[in-house]
């Protein structure tokens, strides 16, 4: 079947498996290899993109799923050559070791800053529990939030056309 | 390979930063927070096809028939392959890092759920996948042997019937210690305590799994295998060995790896499967387990049942421990442990305290289980020693009604004791132990938290004080005493200095998310004075980097970071000749400066390193006899293992309406001698103390009787998320290892070692108004529910 969509701002129309999980398609179809795959049941949370500006699960999601829609991945954090600063906050902090989690701990942190800029530890640690992190503790990926929550300078990839 | 120079280092501002030691941002992060990283499941290549491997759905079992007609009509496969195939081919076994052997694909029996009976490749990795429904296997169901206290009854099945001679499931015995003059301790002492403490399955569960690409060139004749592997250079020796491919044509690429812990250490059935595919299909080929094959059939850790007992005197001196343990390795002895140390380095169960007497009786069994055991960030098993030390520490505190940190304080080595060489062997370095247990004591307020403990208690409320103190051993080893497969496990290290000044540096350990790329750039610029942003470091490539055994055990700073640091010695040495003839003086008259040398008592006569190796790459004269270039390669022997320790101290509060605990606090001082990077440091150090918190209170591989894998997914298999650890407090002490060449001590597993006593330590401390002394991990709240209506649950 066709699907077409919108991917980090470009159209993308694709002939693909009725069945294809969001993230394969992701991976390697259109080799955005950044959406990492960590389970089968939506626990790891490595997989998150957006969906018409919602943080999903995208090994739970069929690509056909989302025709028409609007998806960002961590590819299209970065905009013009300029970190997001939620990029910059995990490096500053050091977010990260292996940096597999990493893209689905951004842009669920982007989607938290979009709708609450000033987020305090526990609404932070809530927003990302649904993800795991097996290197960092999580302390310093609070601690890289807190820093892009008062380092926005950005305008969000939300709003961005 | 993966390279530092190759990505944008915008924010990265090295050049504020000292050349050397400090914080500093990491070199690697610019890619991976662009989702540029380069995992094994990114790669693509052309005509790449796709592995799926059909696993056993039982524990025991002897394979009657396997029919795979229907699987190989599928329209996309291109090969069915079972273990019948293989053993045509000499390759249906192959030998484990503890020189047993496990089979590649089960041509007799299965052995435990999960074990690999066939595989499929096809175009793409949904059909592979779909023509496994397809394979056929007929299964004779044997009784499993799944409770290790029973492996050894008489009339159990025998699991390793494919050894010869085999007629029961014993894998090995091993004592350390002194047994007579343990006993005679024990016999004359004032107080003895004993207690049965288990210390149950636990899996590290990386968030990538394992896998590879592997790719045969018919007309080269060259390998290239793509993996997730911890020790690329041990697994291409073992390949070489295993599939009769000359060794130089075999290259092992580690790239980015999503964590390791451990796991990525053994040789694992799928990548000798992978490798036989692309042999035989001329093409390249994928394999990527999913998270399931990685739960129930990789590397697990653990699964010790001790007694352990601790004598003393009635004053609180701690005289001996005395320890039996009888360990579950599996199906298959696949832990991966220094020849010589087939329990690793469980010997430092005596912990940090100076004691006249130890002895520990250790026998392992097979059972129907996923083979594996050393892994999860353990130091080769010393989580379980330090986990039974500090349990029967605390238990002989809470015998002798005496404060644990008080109990602690009165027993441990003295800074003039050390090199401390214990009752089993090991020769602590250094230590400075009373001082890093008063800082813990100082930052968590010590004596306020018991004061509010007390006022709680009456209230009823369960508030818990947990303290664990450990020493470890990491970084083997000196090669007169250490290998692993015959391989000594020393490791490489070469440095080339590029005309310009500019540097690369090749390591034989390969990062899985320590910081690598940033840690050795910052050893070779201290000792070389060239910035750490013009330093590129290459690891994980075969045919790119010296030999050595690779990243696990915490040994890459202990051993590879010795390695770094002494080949930029001996470059820096070449440098000195160069500049002395620069400045036409003597090689005994120059000094340096980090970065230049300079004429002694003369400042204003200096060369700067990039001076140098222009000079060293250009035209005209060097000094008499001195090669052109600027470039060393060494191969460092450790002397000693390094000892780094620390004191922790965790705060819980327990409800008494649901027993959920909730670790409220946890104070961390961790002493890892001379600190390279404090950043990455701390990283490690949260890391570790995550996992305390999940095997503490969450995390188990059990069993069912049938010897169904019961924690199969990330939904039976809890992981803590950022709900259920605190922000972290930590410190830190700095007692510099005397041998190694920077001071420096391993650190990687240090948190992973110390944290689960000081949890468990903590509920129990909770627990005391209910007459508990002892519950075992996982702390859940049905456990913690059951020990408080005072029966403990058995823990497995």
């Amino acid at each position: 079947m066709q699907v077409s969509l919108t991917v980090n701002g470009e159209e993308v129309s694709e002939e693909i498996e009725g069945r294809l999980l969001l993230v394969h398609f992701l991976r390697d179809q259109l080799g955005l290899t950044g959406t990492h795959w960590g389970c089968d049941t939506s626990n790891c949370g490595a997989c998150v993109v957006w969906m018409d500006g919602e943080p999903v699960k995208s090994c739970t999601v069929l690509a056909a799923m989302a025709g028409g829609r609007d998806v960002r991945t961590v590819e299209g954090l970065e905009q013009d050559g300029e970190l997001d600063p939620v990029q910059q906050g995990f490096m500053e902090c050091h977010g990260l070791q292996c940096g597999f989690c990493t893209p689905g701990m951004m842009m669920t942190a982007r989607a938290l800053l979009d709708r609450n800029p000033d987020p305090t530890e526990q609404e932070i640690r809530e927003a990302i529990s649904g993800q795991i992190c097996r290197c960092t503790g999580y302390a310093t990926i609070v601690r890289s939030i807190r820093w892009a929550a008062t380092h926005e300078s950005a305008v969000s990839i939300g709003s961005r056309p | 390979m993966t390279t530092t120079e190759e990505r944008p280092t915008e924010f990265v501002d090295n050049d504020q930063k000292p050349v050397g030691y400090g914080r500093m941002l990491r070199k690697e992060d610019p890619r991976f927070i662009r989702g540029l990283g380069h995992y094994c499941d990114d790669i693509q290549l052309p005509g790449m096809l796709h592995m799926a491997i059909l696993r056993s759905p039982v524990a025991h079992a002897r394979i009657v028939s396997v029919d795979t007609s229907a699987a190989e009509a599928h329209p996309k496969v291109k090969a069915v392959v079972t273990g019948a195939t293989l053993a045509e081919k000499g390759l249906a076994w192959m030998p484990t890092l503890s020189n047993d052997v496990q089979a590649v694909l089960a041509t007799d029996k299965v052995r435990f759920q999960g074990q690999e009976v066939a595989f499929v490749v096809a175009e793409d990795r949904y059909s592979a996948r779909d023509a496994l429904e397809l394979i056929e296997v007929e299964y004779d169901i044997l009784d499993p042997v799944i409770d290790s206290r029973k492996a050894l009854d008489p009339g159990m099945p025998v699991i390793r019937d494919d050894l010869e001679g085999k007629t029961d499931n014993h894998c090995f015995d091993w004592e350390t210690g002194d047994e007579v003059a343990t006993n005679a301790v024990f016999e004359s002492a004032d107080i003895v305590v004993s207690q049965d403490i288990v210390y149950p399955r636990v899996h590290p569960a990386p968030m990538e799994t394992c896998g590879c690409v592997a790719d045969y060139e018919r007309v080269a004749g060259k390998l290239t295998l793509w993996t997730t592997s911890q020790a690329p250079h041990a697994h291409r020796t073992v390949y070489a060995l295993v599939s009769g491919l000359p060794e130089h044509k075999i290259r092992v690429i580690a790239p980015d790896i999503g964590g390791g812990f451990g796991n990525k250490v053994p040789i694992y059935p799928g990548y000798v499967c992978a490798i036989v595919a692309s042999l035989v299909l001329g093409k390249p080929v994928k394999w990527m387990e999913d998270r399931s094959e990685n739960l129930i059939s990789t590397g697990f850790a653990r699964d010790y049942i001790m007694r352990g007992e601790i004598a003393a005197t009635k004053e609180g001196k701690i005289l001996a421990i005395r320890t039996n343990v009888l360990a579950d390795h599996g199906a298959f002895n696949g832990t991966a442990a220094p020849t010589k140390y087939p329990a690793g380095f469980f010997g430092v169960f005596t912990g940090s305290y100076d004691l006249e007497a130890a002895y520990c009786k250790m026998t392992a069994v097979y059972t129907n289980k996923a083979p594996g055991g050393v892994a999860y960030a353990c130091s080769f098993r010393i989580t379980e020693a330090v986990y039974l030390v500090e349990r029967i520490v605390d238990c002989l505190a809470h015998q002798l009604e005496m404060d644990p940190a008080e109990l602690r304080l009165k027993n441990f080595i003295k800074p003039e004791q050390f090199p401390y060489t214990t009752k089993t062997g090991w020769v602590y370095d250094s230590g400075e132990y009373e001082t890093a247990m008063r800082l813990a004591m100082e930052m968590a307020g010590y004596q306020e938290l018991r004061a509010e403990q007390a006022e709680k208690r009456a209230r009823g409320e369960l508030m818990g004080i947990g303290i664990a103190f450990f020493t470890e051993a990491v970084g083997a080893g000196p090669r007169k005493n250490m290998d692993i497969l015959g391989l000594g496990m020393a490791d490489g290290c070469e440095l080339r200095i590029h005309p310009t000044g500019k540097a690369v540096v090749r390591l034989s350990c390969m990062s899985q998310g320590q910081g690598h790329e940033t840690t050795f750039a910052q050893i070779v610029a201290e000792e070389i004075g060239i910035p750490p942003a013009d330093i590129q470091v290459v690891n994980g490539d075969t045919d790119q980097t010296p030999f050595g055994l690779g990243t696990y055990g915490s040994r890459s700073t202990p051993v590879s970071g010795a390695a770094a640091a002494l080949v930029a010695r001996k470059v820096r040495d070449k440098a000195q000749i160069i500049a002395s003839g620069m400045l036409e003086v003597s090689v005994v008259d120059l000094e340096w400066q980090k970065g230049s040398f300079n004429v002694k008592g003369d400042p204003s006569k200096s060369v700067t390193i990039q001076d140098i190796a222009m000079k060293a790459h250009g035209a005209g004269d060097l000094p008499e006899g001195l090669e052109g270039g600027l470039e060393a390669q060494i191969c460092y022997n450790p002397e000693n293992l390094t000892y780094p320790f620390g004191a922790y101290i965790c705060v819980v509060d327990v409800d008494p309406g649901t027993a959920e605990v909730k670790v409220r606090r946890f104070v961390a001082v961790d002493d890892c001698g001379t600190r390279i990077n404090p950043m990455i440091i701390e990283g490690q150090i949260h890391g570790g103390l995550t996992d305390g918190v999940g095997m503490a209170l969450m995390e188990m591989i059990a069993f069912d009787e049938d010897g169904n894998c019961l924690g199969a997914s990330l939904m039976d298999y809890l992981i803590p998320t950022a709900l259920e650890v605190p922000d972290w407090e930590t410190g830190h002490t700095v007692t510099p290892s005397p041998h190694h060449p920077i001071g420096a001590k391993g650190v990687g597993e240090s948190a992973t070692v110390g944290s689960p006593p000081a949890i468990v330590n903590a509920v129990v401390d909770a627990l005391k108004p209910f007459g508990i002394r002892h519950a075992d991990m996982p702390l859940t709240p049905s456990r913690v529910w059951d020990a408080m209506q005072g029966h403990p649950t058995p823990s497995v």
